[in-house]
């Protein structure tokens, strides 16, 4: 691996300073489990790594009915899955951060990691998208919230200005009558980088049978993990009934750009985004009416 | 060269100091400064698991890990997993199942799977299978690994020695034990 200069501050401000100094010659090091294998593969130079993992900010979560959740950028994903407050409260962030690498991966990566490295195939992006996830951001220039949608801006890139520091993200509490689903296809039971994968979620009226709002989000089946616009848009006043599962993964089919490469052809992305589609809608439509 | 870096860490219950490279990792440092080479060097990007170690408690790949952030960590290897009683459950149901071939995924395995069943005694097949899915083997074919993870949990239960197992998982293993261990 390349030579660098390494410093673990234990402070934001102290972060963003040495962030700053270096521009796009420092990165910042969480989990490591992306930054560490693309720097040992030489994707590229860099003068100087920065350890958040002595940050307190971004080191703790807080999550309750009230406020929603507040997850500190550096948190693994393993404390996220654990957490009793956070499975009954978000199963749908459950759904991807449990199932992102092995158990060793998930006892070092973080979903603030994730979202950062801005693969297309991230599986924590679509669950934050469709749960209204917002990036709370810390910079030379203060502070920011961006929503997560906003936040990829290509393959490996995002939206962060030199010395930004991703410091948290925040999931609004949940509603009543609300549920939301991820899931992805792998040709392995565990331990792949997705096909395509696809998250929903619903927001239903009291009487549980029509959909007030919704979104979906799919990953893998273009350059950034994509926010389902459209077809988001489709499920508000539908009833909460197969036809419209079928309708809005139709709709879903259409957002989606994906290319052939190793892991599958553009038309197997295309359909295996309408299958991921209706069954994240079934179990989001499941769990608000159980929630 | 590089300025080295005095780190002060636990690895296996004693306290270690040791200079390294940032750019080392920790499978590096365990390797090459410290000479502890039970732990294995598979894919060196995080897929293999063969350099598997507790770090603070947690099971990680210790090859996605910087040399440099040990420093006040606690670490625990496959030198830390026997006792000067002998081998531990797991590393005696591996023996006996015959659960290694080249050996090289073994450290890695026994670490992981140490920290399942620390955790969950009596994890089933599918859990193991969950839980090691992040550690691969290109000669076993696994079976023969879940078999002497789920005899070293039962033994685990059963107070600790691997030669009172009694299991259908341990059935068939009674000539290897005397071959390897009498």
């Amino acid at each position: 691996m390349q030579e660098f200069e390494y410093v673990a501050p234990n402070n934001l401000e102290d972060a963003i300073k040495l962030m700053a100094e270096k521009g796009p010659k420092a990165k910042i090091l969480a989990g490591g489990t992306d930054v560490l294998v693309q720097m040992r593969g030489g994707r590229f130079q860099i003068d100087r790594l920065v350890n958040v993992n002595n940050i307190p900010e971004l080191n703790q979560f807080s999550c309750s009915e009230a406020d929603g959740l507040t997850l500190g950028a550096a948190v693994p994903c393993c404390e996220i899955y654990e957490d009793q407050t956070i499975q009954k409260l978000y199963p749908g962030l459950v759904d991807s951060a449990s199932l992102i690498g092995g158990i060793q991966i998930q006892g070092r990566a973080t979903v603030g990691g994730n979202l950062c490295n801005a693969a297309p195939s991230g599986d924590n992006i679509p669950s934050l998208i469709v749960q209204e996830a917002v990036a709370i951001v810390a910079g030379p220039n203060g502070r920011r919230n961006i929503p997560v949608e906003e936040f990829c801006s290509g393959p490996g890139r995002n939206v962060l200005q030199d010395g930004e520091i991703l410091v948290a993200i925040h999931i609004p509490a949940p509603k009543a009558n609300y549920g939301a689903h991820f899931l992805r296809f792998i040709p392995r039971n565990e331990m792949d980088i997705a096909v395509a994968n696809s998250a929903a979620s619903v927001l239903l009226d009291d009487s549980k049978q029509h959909i007030v709002s919704g979104r979906i989000a799919i990953g893998s089946v273009g350059p950034t993990v994509i926010f389902a616009k459209d077809a988001s848009a489709l499920l508000a006043g539908k009833e909460a009934n197969e036809a419209t599962i079928e309708e809005v993964a139709e709709a879903t089919k259409k957002a989606a750009s994906p290319i052939n490469d190793m892991r599958g052809t553009i038309d197997q992305r295309i359909h295996l985004v309408g299958v991921l589609t209706k069954r994240a809608l079934r179990t989001a439509i499941s769990r608000a009416r159980e929630g | 060269m590089a300025d080295k870096i005095h780190v002060n860490t636990t690895i296996n219950d004693t306290e270690v100091d040791f200079l390294c490279e940032s750019r080392q990792s920790l499978l590096e440092v365990l390797r090459d400064v410290l000479g502890m080479t039970g732990t294995k060097e598979g894919c060196n990007d995080g897929n293999c698991g063969a350099c598997t170690v507790y770090f603070d408690g947690r099971i990680v790949d210790s090859c996605c890990v910087l040399g440099v952030e040990a420093q006040g960590s606690t670490i625990l290897t496959i030198e830390g997993v026997a006792s000067p009683d002998g081998l531990h459950p797991l590393q005696q149901a591996f023996l006996e199942e015959a659960a290694l071939q080249c050996g090289i995924c073994t450290p890695g395995f026994i670490v992981a799977a140490k920290s399942l069943l620390e955790r969950e005694p009596d994890a089933d097949e599918a859990r193991i299978r969950h839980w090691l899915a992040g550690n691969l083997c290109r000669c076993t074919g696994y079976d023969k690994i879940i078999r002497a993870v789920l005899k070293a949990g039962e033994v685990m239960n059963q107070g600790g020695d691997a030669r009172k197992a009694t299991t259908a998982a341990g059935a068939g293993a009674t000539d290897q034990r005397d071959v390897y261990n009498d």
